[in-house]
């Protein structure tokens, strides 16, 4: 009977708790349907009247420029950098993993003292490098960095990775006529999935939430991703437009819900064993 | 020469992309960060050497440089160590298992997932607001309530609870961290007549502190470089009265809108400093009181 009680004080803790937590997410939700005018005057969040007006502006954009674009723009970046960090980091991993090479211990913990290093110290002479190349204001300082390995945090988790796989199958593979390549490509990187998902989702967020950089490199509105076009909304409408911008802002996190949601159960386990988050 | 190409050929060709990625964006910078940091440099005109002029300048006259480092270490050693609490205590009540568990859990991670991002922290600038949702919330109590993110003296705490708001991440781990604890352990104890809260303090606790460790450090990290939040709230310079003027933020300010590349550089060299200083205190400090199983 006690321990009954005991549960269901529980339940109401967290209950109220987990309630409090969504409270501004349902916030944002109401106002995002609700018509301009009664924005303000009504409190509830529960609408009294519901509309997709703010969707249709919002949607409209900024410069002349839609969200169509902004939400492209954002996907083809988050992609170019799955691709970037899935394959580099996973063949750096492998090197460090299996093969044996001068230097490697250097190398390695070279590897592991760039992931503690704040970016802020590189962020500068970076941009002076890319401004000297041209790419400012294209998407080439966003993703080629990707495609050379520069987020080793993964190598590190791919590293570990890599050394709970068995031995036996590379020497089976060699038995069988095998070179590095092939082990590489059809033992390792196969049964590496679950490290390579964890680095995907991640990079997916991480990219996604991004905003520094890409405000750094991007001021030509046609490139803007979603993060920068909702900044440009704000600076531009002020609080004016308050229905419009959390339309846009609501939709601006649901690929990460739905993400979420599709991956979750991975995703929490990733977290739990590599404390990323 | 030649057995040196054997030795090495494979392993060249799986890690020339992280080669070429260390050397020309991680080594290189690195030096020319510090290098930087000793000259002016505006980006239109070739570096001039000041020598130590720029962090003479930042400690001694730089007024923005001691009000953001007072900002950033409130915002971290506020914000984190009630981050923690809120993240182990929520773990502690998810633990010993409850109806829904899942789905708490799911609930309690979401907002650091978008947490980060230009949308929340908009977001996060309407609820604290004239007319956001607190003061919504506050006149159902018949409250008056006033602009939060506009107030000097309450803005910073609307973006640290904006970090506590984000304890998701550490409570997974946290839960982890609470299932490797043998259950013989409790079992052993409640024998011995110790009662819930005894056990907490002498069974839990001392188990947990590798974790505690661990989330602390990756968190203290982490908010030291957080931009996104004080960026957006602070309306890009900041505000109110340099209130919520991040560090990276003030960096940001230096670099890319007054163009004092080398000024920013040394601030960035100071801010690896500070991380360095305290995560090594942390590591000292953790022979005292992180208890690692034999």
């Amino acid at each position: 009977m006690k321990r009954k009680y005991a549960n269901i004080m529980k339940f109401s803790v967290l209950f109220v708790g987990a309630f409090v937590m969504l409270y501004p997410l349902l916030w944002m939700i109401s106002s995002a349907f609700k018509p301009t005018e009664i924005i303000f005057r009504e409190v509830s969040i529960i609408p009294t009247e519901v509309t997709l007006e703010n969707f249709m502006e919002g949607w409209q954009g900024i410069s002349g420029v839609s969200f169509t674009t902004f939400f492209s723009n954002s996907f083809i970046i988050v992609g170019l950098c799955i691709v970037g960090n899935v394959i580099t980091c996973s063949m750096a991993a492998y090197a460090f993993a299996r093969l044996n090479f001068s230097l490697k211990t250097l190398l390695f913990a070279l590897m592991l003292g760039s992931i503690m290093l704040p970016y802020h110290v590189l962020l500068i002479p970076q941009y002076l490098i890319f401004n000297y190349l041209g790419w400012v204001d294209t998407f080439l300082p966003l993703f080629i960095p990707k495609f050379l390995a520069t987020d080793a945090f993964f190598i590190f988790l791919m590293v570990q990775f890599v050394r709970g796989i068995p031995r036996e199958l590379d020497n089976a593979a060699r038995i069988d006529g095998c070179g590095p390549v092939q082990i590489f490509s059809r033992i390792i990187f196969p049964l590496m999935l679950p490290a390579i998902v964890t680095t995907a989702i991640f990079t997916f967020i991480w990219t996604w939430n991004d905003f520094f950089s890409q405000y750094i490199y991007l001021s030509n509105p046609n490139l803007w991703t979603v993060s920068l076009a909702l900044r440009g909304f704000l600076d531009a409408m002020g609080e004016s437009q308050w229905g419009a911008m959390f339309a846009m802002s609501l939709l601006s996190i649901v690929p990460i819900f739905i993400f979420f949601i599709a991956f979750q159960k991975l995703l929490i386990e990733g977290i739990a064993t590599t404390g990323i988050k | 020469m030649k057995k040196l190409w054997e030795k090495n050929k494979y392993a060249l060709l799986f890690l020339s992309p992280w080669l070429i990625g260390i050397i020309f964006l991680g080594l290189i910078p690195m030096f020319a960060s510090l290098y930087l940091s000793f000259t002016n440099y505006n980006m239109f005109e070739a570096p001039t050497w000041t020598g130590l002029g720029n962090y003479i300048e930042m400690f001694t006259l730089d007024g923005r440089f001691w009000q953001s480092l007072k900002v950033t270490l409130i915002y971290v050693f506020v914000g984190v160590p009630l981050q923690l609490a809120m993240a182990f205590t929520i773990a502690l009540i998810l633990n010993r298992g409850v109806f829904g568990l899942s789905a708490f859990r799911a609930v309690y991670y979401i907002p650091s997932l978008i947490g980060p991002s230009v949308a929340i922290a908009i977001l996060w600038r309407q609820v604290f607001g004239m007319e956001g949702m607190v003061n919504d919330v506050l006149s159902l109590f018949g409250i008056d309530g006033q602009s939060w993110v506009s107030d000097p003296s309450t803005a910073l705490y609307t973006l640290i609870i904006l970090l506590i708001w984000q304890f998701g991440s550490p409570m997974v781990i946290f839960l982890a961290g609470l299932k490797q604890i043998p259950m013989e352990m409790y079992e052993a104890a409640s024998i011995d007549g110790a009662n819930k809260f005894d056990q907490i303090i002498r069974i839990t606790l001392p188990m947990i502190t590798p974790i505690i460790f661990f989330n602390l450090v990756m968190q203290i990290i982490g908010a030291f470089q957080a931009f996104t939040p004080a960026f957006i709230v602070g309306g890009e310079s900041g505000g109110p009265l340099d209130s919520t003027l991040f560090y990276t933020l003030y960096l940001y300010i230096k670099a890319f809108t007054e163009f004092q590349m080398g000024y920013a550089s040394a601030l960035a060299w100071i801010l690896l400093i500070i991380i360095a200083v305290f995560t090594s205190l942390l590591f000292l400090s953790a022979r005292k009181w992180v208890h690692y199983e034999s």
